[in-house]
């Protein structure tokens, strides 16, 4: 009987060795004349554990990690294959408390599958809700989107059902879909994931987008630096335009759907959406003023939907078990489900899909176990290098739109980075201005000058120079930045810098320290 | 269309106009052509070299200028040879809060090498980025294409070992 094992793909997983697992597991297999079959998954996201073996058994899939290419003889000397007891193993993969605990609705495969198996997909719910939606109306679709109460996971957090009614309302003799995998949010990766773990989840959700809009040509625009959720994305919307699915008519009997993989050039403005349609349209990535919105004139002048990839492929699980189903999910005005990753100098870092209104102390300390490090935990940064820096007592806010914006802050991508007491809050405010200044698309002046200005002024802070009125001239800096940038590039990186101030002032006030030399 | 990254081994070619014009007319259909192309002759030749400008100012119909800014508004486009290996390293948040900067100095005092620079026999650059997706195995890097996770000081020192052909 051949045993499967599973070794995961995911670029995680492969940053630490998970090739050189893979290998070492076929070839000792063969040497000890066992009949194995490795299947490279997407991974589960429990990236503490990667590279993450799971071997299927009688009992369901066993565990077992961090696995190194040395482990491996000492894995099949333990009868691994059976299930056997190692040092590294954690029993049935379904039963570990981080993956139990969590609410997977659009992760529900991802890990679980091999990505680019159509069979494997169709197997665990796949294009159900691509089925479902063939039979409604646009109007329909668009009404089920946004009764879900699905708001962009992006980072706006804007209905994506109104997004799409707008779009569809919009005439034009080609409308566009477009998806944001720009992911440029430190701290975040459940767009790159899914990607490399469930590929087909996001040509799903995309094609329903075309349906209920009428576009019939579609982009996913990649970051430069995900080249393996590129190469993953390319191959399935291959093997799906080959099996009918998707190109010159839906399951066979839609309307067009033409997809097509763009690469980004990195450049963090790009994932701000305008700015993510002039760089497809070949151009530099400069944000574009609004109106008009993209929906009704967005690509090429046409009407586009543009949405982030947890967005799109939320839609798939909403249509097929219903949107009452989905806000069933979570609270308030937060439905459904956010895939939150744990980041940074965390000990169990990963990716926790779960209703909003979990705390964050809930997630940081119990499931990622508190600081890598060992030391004390003093920050997190919510929603990345834009989001907020939170002292350790705000940890018991609720994980909710509302809420995080309550205590001035932000969910963003679900991006949840840790820092430990080792960290310098003035240092983090001032890269917060460099990396505003480095990644301006320099359109307007509050944030192209604005951000060099704030670097030179916590600069001289941080020097011991006239520390009360640099503080003041710094907070008018902030304000100037915040009302007056056309884009939230220079909009909220006020809310990192004046969030470290606000709740670590003591950073700002320690003996001078000589002045950068960069 | 190629991959985002020119493969180690692969050593950088000269300019070759005819080839360029190769490159240019394969992709210049596409709707948007101008970032495919400009990937496409990165991964080609190592470098966009200026000399394109022209060549893709005529091809797409669109002004020199325009080339020209696209090109210098990317941080992926270079306009010079690169070294034969390229090692990004993250330095966003999250690699920060696990010692990104650590690795920086390090690279400064025991090889002489910063982000932005290439060892003068043109073995190894080192770039800076902002985030690889690898934020739970900070710090993260990426050496030709290939990702890294938990990146320490030995492995940073074999890297730059391995990369200069000089063994320890
Ligand atoms: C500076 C900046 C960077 C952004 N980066 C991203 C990104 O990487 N990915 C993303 O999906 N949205 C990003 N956004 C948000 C997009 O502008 C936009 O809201 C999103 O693509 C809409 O999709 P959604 O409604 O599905 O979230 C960014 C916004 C700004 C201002
Ligand atoms: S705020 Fe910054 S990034 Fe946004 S439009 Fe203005 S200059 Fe460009
Ligand atoms: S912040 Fe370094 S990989 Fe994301």
């Amino acid at each position: 009987m051949t045993t499967k094992i599973f070794v995961p793909r995911d670029a995680a997983a492969l940053s630490m060795g998970a090739d050189k697992v893979a290998e070492a597991l076929a070839t000792q297999a063969r040497q000890r004349g066992l009949d194995v079959r490795i299947i490279r998954n997407g991974s589960r996201g429990m990236l503490w554990l990667e590279p993450l073996v799971e071997v299927e058994t009688t009992q369901g899939r066993v565990a077992y990690g961090p696995v190194r290419a040395s482990d491996v003889a000492s894995l099949f000397e333990a009868g691994f294959l059976s299930g056997g007891d190692h040092r590294l193993g954690h029993g049935l993969t379904e039963k570990i408390p981080f993956l139990a605990r969590q609410q997977r609705l659009t992760f529900a495969r991802c890990g679980v599958t091999d990505p680019l198996s159509l069979d494997d997909y169709k197997a665990h719910g796949g294009f159900e809700g691509l089925a479902k939606a063939m039979a409604l109306t646009p109007a329909a679709i668009v009404e089920a989107v946004t009764q879900s109460g699905l708001r962009g996971r992006g980072g706006a957090a804007f209905p994506t059902g109104i997004k799409w009614r707008t779009a569809m309302n919009a005439v034009a003799d080609q409308k566009y879909i477009v998806c944001n995998a720009d992911e440029g949010d430190s701290g975040t990766y459940a767009d790159r994931m899914i990607m490399e773990g469930d590929p087909f989840s996001l040509i799903e959700g995309m094609a329903i987008a075309g349906l209920a809009t009428g576009a019939t040509r579609g982009y996913i625009y990649i970051r430069s630096e995900y080249p393996h959720a590129f190469g993953v994305i390319n191959e399935a919307i291959r093997s799906a335009e080959s099996a009918g699915i998707i190109g010159k008519a839906i399951m066979g009997k839609g309307p067009a759907f033409h997809l097509e993989a763009r690469l980004g050039a990195g450049a963090y403005i790009c994932g701000e959406e305008t700015s993510l349609l002039d760089s497809l349209e070949g151009k530099r990535g400069q944000v574009r003023a609004k109106p008009p919105l993209p929906a009704i004139s967005g690509l090429f002048g046409k009407p586009t939907v543009i949405n982030n990839v947890i967005s799109f492929t939320s839609v798939p699980w909403i249509m097929a078990h219903g949107a009452s189903a989905y806000a069933d999910y979570g609270m308030g005005r937060s439905r459904g489900t956010l895939p939150v990753q744990l980041a940074g100098n965390i000990k169990f870092g990963g990716l926790f899909e779960t209703a909003f209104g979990i705390s964050l102390r809930t997630l940081v300390e119990e499931l990622g176990g508190g600081t890598h490090s060992g030391r004390p935990l003093r920050a997190v940064q919510i929603g990345g290098p834009l989001g907020a820096y939170h002292p350790a007592h705000q940890l018991d806010t609720i994980l909710d739109y509302e809420a995080l914006a309550a205590i001035k802050g932000m969910v963003g991508h679900g991006g949840i980075v840790v820092f430990d007491d080792s960290v310098d809050m003035a240092r983090q405010a001032r890269f917060a201005m460099e990396f505003c200044a480095v990644e301006s698309c320099g359109k307007c002046t509050p944030c192209r000058i604005g951000a060099r200005r704030g670097v030179e002024v916590i600069d001289k802070m941080i020097a011991g120079d006239h520390r009360a009125e640099n503080r003041a001239l710094l907070e008018d800096l902030c304000t100037l930045m915040t009302d007056g940038s056309l884009c939230a590039m220079g909009g909220l990186t006020p809310l990192p810098v004046m969030s470290a101030l606000t709740h670590f002032p003591e950073d700002f006030d320690k003996p001078a320290m000589p002045l950068a030399a960069e | 269309m190629a991959g985002a990254h020119t493969k180690a081994s692969e050593v950088p070619a000269e300019f070759d106009e005819t080839r360029a014009r190769m490159v240019i007319a394969r992709l210049a259909h596409l709707e948007g052509a101008l970032l495919p192309i400009l990937h496409e002759l990165s991964h080609e030749f190592g470098y966009v070299d200026i000399r394109n400008v022209p060549l893709l100012a005529e091809a797409l119909n669109i002004s020199r200028a325009d080339v020209h800014g696209t090109i210098s508004f990317y941080h992926d486009f270079k306009t010079a040879p690169q070294g034969r290996h390229v090692l990004k390293l993250c330095r966003a948040e999250a690699c920060q809060s696990m010692g990104c900067e650590s690795l920086v100095a390090h690279l400064a005092a025991t090889h002489h090498l910063a982000p932005g620079e290439t060892t003068p026999d043109r073995a190894l650059s080192v770039e800076t980025v902002y985030c690889l997706g690898n934020c739970a195995l900070s710090p993260a890097a990426m050496l030709d294409g290939e990702l890294i996770g938990r990146l320490d000081h030995d492995q940073l020192d074999q890297i730059v070992l391995d990369a200069t052909g000089m063994r320890s």
